[in-house]
């Protein structure tokens, strides 16, 4: 199996490391540097669980091998709040009651999150579009929608 | 709910009075919102090796001959094993089902496959290696040779038609053939009523479909002999027995199971399926950690499916709308093989609630559960009763129009009244408490009911159609009173068990047997400790999950946490503080009269300076220089609550849809829940577990159902396949809600978990067929999709 240098940017942080051409993005992050915030729930880019933010686009991580992000610069759920701070978006799905299992948490916070940087007051339709290819089996959404539009109405500021 | 919730603040109080019933933000929401919280998949052990499952991909073949040298021979491949290597190891490999029922076969259950394959995904060899892809490669290479066999996957035709069995032991496929009421007075009943209405219905396959897949870490300690398994469980102590009775033989006190962060479960992480047990066994072999993580396709496969019933029912009715009796027959499918409770969940789960919220005075129904070539069918939330009342609210739709009545006002004619309760019905169940009719006035005010009938009868004129779906639900929640769950087969018990103890220092630790997957115990059981010992929240420990930490349990399933678990903590934790008391009355030299406790403090009545907090009482308890005669130091209770009967929580569900003929699309306008948990611990919470039990309910009437293709392989194996439902499918959600407390639960509470999905899919469906009244449609197969609609109306014609 061949193998590749690749260097990748993590939260701010340089890391260089080897892996197979076969290995996934999301392998990467999580067995290879130990970022295990995003969650693999289907590995068929259908969940989204495993959204991380590639050069600033949110992304399903198993649709990329790891060797295709070289050189790029990617945030993680870890990489949201700072010195123990919720971001706005993280302490509106805290107040809104916006996870239960927390599962598709971190893939959707980076998916509703990107969506926020560039959505103008967003109606409730439109975060569900937004959010449509991220899955989650506990809160129906609702609350999700809720969390979504409190940092969009409140101009939350940052989100991410 | 929305109307508890304001009336309780959101945010955390600072002093423990006025917690309980308000909407506490969650503690455990932190970890999981920064991505620190571990999941199983997360755990990582030093010297870990990976296993991964060869699973069939038939579904009925006898194993003739499996050669893994191959795959043996690969670079980085630990050990390749097969079903016999296993049987070798003499451990007891085998898993037990937990409910017996009158004539039950259980065949035998074996942790990987040795002679047959008995459905798709069955394992029938296991690779460890260095790394989760060399595992994967290795599968490949390991060469299986089958002998297919015919099969059948469906649970009627696996009873009536000339199939070979499934299993040897049941011939005829039939597992058990069960019957509950009274079925000559339903013949007379049905012999004196004016109408007679029935319904045929189907209810598919739901894949459970938790975002988190199942996954295990083992790790055996050569050293101390111990295994521990870091698991995906809903009920990790209930896994440790299964695991050293059923398929391992380690003695019980020398396994620790572990449910780190569970990312959802409703209830299919409840069971013992054979990997984990494949897990902890390679890890004994090797003696080294192993993981093991399901796929997302292994899982629908793997985990157990829910409902697969097939129903003829009717009801029997007089001229004003009397209901007189119900009757049902139903084949269930229970798979390949008997899960813990799949016989459990389609016999007295289902069978006794089929009285709904109804006076009805005569009812029968038989289930027979057959086996078929497919995944084992098991619990999924609302599990039996969801099918039960699926079952008599199609029966209300069908009877209303039997006898010309608004489908609403027929269902308020027949509701059991205030003032019946306990009602028993004839369905063999106690009713606690119940205003059925307050609930359900409720929902329809918030729809407007009246009005929304004339605008369905106005818009049907433009040629659109508009449909009301009411449900009424009650459902037997908290499993269980022990006694009466052995009396009917349970082979557990339905107890919870925590312990309650205050540290030297005045914090307090709550221990819970239960184990949570999103449901927020951790924070619900604080508020319930907070109560009871006026306590701050913020000195309150809760511990779950470990078998090690947490001596005895039951788990989380059958919406029993608040109840059940929730009352072992009231329980221990009044315990506590009646001790506290003693030692308050002996430290203030005050008689047990004079003493009063006031969120936290025992004072002197008309006295409060003369007073001693429970944490210092605490620090005073496990000093000991000062305690009353005789009595022993510390300050710690367990408490074992046995409920003397089900908790009976229920409400009214009220979808609004409009169906476009041509299309077939249904979209859905409002949905408006109203239910009543009795007393609510946190609003947030509750309404948090309403609208995603809704979800689930609403997926199931129009969007999920699993299918098995002609080679009976699973044609729905992957997620835009099967549709678990997305942001843009479903409705916001209008939530209400009435307390009425169980009058035998210390807390009042009666659960939440499964109520909503219980009560969305008939509310879904009935919206649907009455919106297609015009057409003569009375009833639709779940799930109504467009295709389902289009049909109907003769689109295929
Ligand atoms: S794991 Fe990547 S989309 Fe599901
Ligand atoms: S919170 Fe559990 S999947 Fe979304």
């Amino acid at each position: 199996m061949s193998e590749h240098e690749i260097t990748l940017t993590v939260n701010g942080e340089k890391h260089e490391l080897r892996v197979e051409a076969r290995t996934l993005l999301v392998e990467a992050l999580r067995e290879e540097l130990g970022y295990t915030g995003a969650n693999v729930g289907c590995e068929t880019g259908r969940c989204g669980a495993c959204t991380v933010r590639v050069d600033g686009d949110a992304l399903k991580s198993c649709t990329r091998f790891a060797v295709q992000a070289d050189g790029a610069e990617i945030e993680t759920v870890e990489g949201l709040s700072e010195e123990g701070e919720l971001s706005g978006l993280q302490a509106s799905f805290k107040r809104n009651h916006g996870l239960q299992c927390g599962f598709c948490t971190p893939g959707m916070l980076l998916t509703a999150g990107t969506f926020l940087e560039d959505a103008e007051d967003p109606s409730r339709a439109e975060i569900r579009e937004a959010i449509e290819g991220n899955l989650c089996r506990c809160t129906g959404y609702h609350n999700i929608v809720d969390a979504v539009e409190q940092v969009a109405t409140d101009g939350g500021g940052e989100s991410l | 709910m929305s109307d508890a919730a304001e009336g309780g603040g959101v945010g955390e109080p600072d002093d423990a009075e006025g917690v309980f019933g308000s909407g506490v933000e969650r503690r455990e929401d932190i970890p999981l919102l920064t991505g620190e919280g571990d999941y199983t998949a997360d755990v990582s052990r030093p010297g870990m090796a990976h296993l991964a499952i060869r699973r069939s991909d038939h579904a009925h073949a006898r194993i003739v001959d499996i050669d893994t040298s191959e795959a043996e021979a690969m670079e980085g491949v630990a050990a390749v094993y097969t079903g016999e290597d296993v049987v070798d190891s003499g451990v007891p490999n085998s898993i037990p089902t937990a409910w017996m029922l009158p004539g039950l076969v259980t065949p035998q259950y074996r942790i990987l496959a040795t002679d047959k394959v008995r459905h798709e995904g069955s394992g029938v060899a296991a690779v460890v290696a260095e790394s989760p892809q060399r595992a994967r490669d290795a599968l490949d290479r390991i060469d299986v040779e089958y002998e297919e066999l015919d099969q059948v996957t469906e649970p009627v035709e696996a009873v009536e038609k000339d199939v070979p069995p499934v299993h040897e032991e049941a011939e005829d496929n039939v597992a058990f053939d069960f019957e509950l009421g009274d079925e000559e007075a339903v013949e007379e009943a049905f012999a004196d009523a004016d109408h007679v209405a029935s319904v045929d219905l189907r209810q598919p396959r739901i894949v459970p479909n938790a975002m988190e897949p199942r996954a295990a870490v083992a790790e055996w300690e050569d050293r101390t002999e111990k295994l521990r398994v870091w698991m995906t469980s809903q009920n990790p102590h209930l896994h440790r027995m299964l695991l050293s009775a059923g398929t391992l033989g380690v003695p019980e006190n020398r396994i620790e199971v572990i449910a780190p962060e569970v990312g959802g479960g409703f209830g299919s992480k409840i069971y013992h399926y054979p990997d984990e047990a494949v897990t902890a066994w390679c890890s004994m072999q090797l003696g080294r950690p192993v993981k093991w993580r399901a796929s997302r396709q292994e899982g629908y496969v793997t985990d157990c499916h829910g409902r697969d019933h097939d129903t003829t029912a009717e009801i029997a009715l007089d001229d004003d709308g009397t209901v007189r009796g119900v009757r049902a027959e139903t084949h269930a499918g229970l798979g390949a093989q008997l899960s813990q409770f799949g016989t459990a969940t389609p016999s007295y789960l289902y069978a006794t609630v089929l009285s709904g919220q109804y006076t009805v005075p005569a009812i029968h129904c038989r289930v027979v559960g057959a086996f078929t070539n497919t995944t084992p069918v098991d619990a999924y939330r609302g599990a039996g009763r969801a099918e039960g009342i699926y079952v008599i609210e199609r029966l209300m739709d069908v009877g209303a129009r039997a006898v010309g009545m608004d489908p609403a006002e027929f269902r308020r004619k027949n509701l059991v009244q205030p003032e019946e309760f306990p009602y028993e019905s004839a369905a063999a169940l106690v009713y606690d408490s119940g205003e059925y009719e307050r609930a359900m006035d409720k929902a329809l005010e918030h729809v407007g009911y009246e009005d929304l009938r004339e605008r369905q009868e106005r818009l049907r004129e433009e040629g659109r159609y508009l449909g009301i779906g009411v449900a009424n639900f009650v459902e037997s929640a908290g499993l269980s009173p022990s006694g009466l769950a052995g009396d009917l087969g349970s082979q557990a018990g339905g107890w919870e068990s925590s312990i309650v103890r205050f540290d030297s220092t005045g914090t307090l630790t709550v221990m819970a047997g239960t184990a949570d997957q999103g449901q927020g115990h951790r924070t619900t059981y604080a508020q319930i400790a907070a109560e009871e010992l006026g306590v701050d929240l913020e000195d309150i420990e809760v511990i779950e999950g470990d078998t090690d930490r947490i001596p005895q349990g039951m788990g989380t399933y059958g919406s029993r946490s608040a109840s059940v678990g929730g009352g072992a903590i009231a329980r221990a934790a009044r315990e506590v503080r009646s001790k506290a008391r003693e030692i308050a009355e002996h430290q203030l030299e005050a008689s047990s009269e004079d003493v009063v406790f006031d969120d936290g403090t025992f004072h002197i009545e008309g006295a409060p300076d003369r007073s001693l907090h429970i944490q210092e009482i605490a620090h005073e308890a496990y000093l000991g220089h000062d305690l009353p005669e005789g009595m022993d130091p510390g300050l710690e209770e367990t408490n074992f609550y046995d409920p003397e009967n089900f908790t009976y929580p229920f409400g009214t569900h009220v979808a609004v849809v409009e169906v476009d003929p041509e299309t077939g699309e249904t979209s859905i306008e409002e949905y408006v829940a109203v239910d009543d948990c009795g007393e609510v611990i946190n609003p947030m919470i509750v309404e948090g577990q309403v609208h995603g039990g809704i979800a689930q309910g609403i997926g199931a009437a129009l969007y999920e159902g699993a299918a098995y293709g002609d080679d009976g392989t699973l044609e729905t194996r992957r997620m835009d396949e099967y549709a678990v439902p997305h942001a843009t499918q479903l409705p916001d959600f209008e939530t209400d809600n009435t307390v009425t407390p169980s009058p035998h639960n210390p807390l009042g509470v009666k659960g939440v978990g499964e109520s909503a999905t219980i009560a969305a899919a008939p509310a879904v469906v009935s919206a649907v067929v009455d919106a297609l009244e015009p057409f003569d449609i009375e009833h639709l197969d779940m799930p109504i999709t467009p295709e389902t609609v289009w049909r109907a109306l003769g689109g295929a014609e």
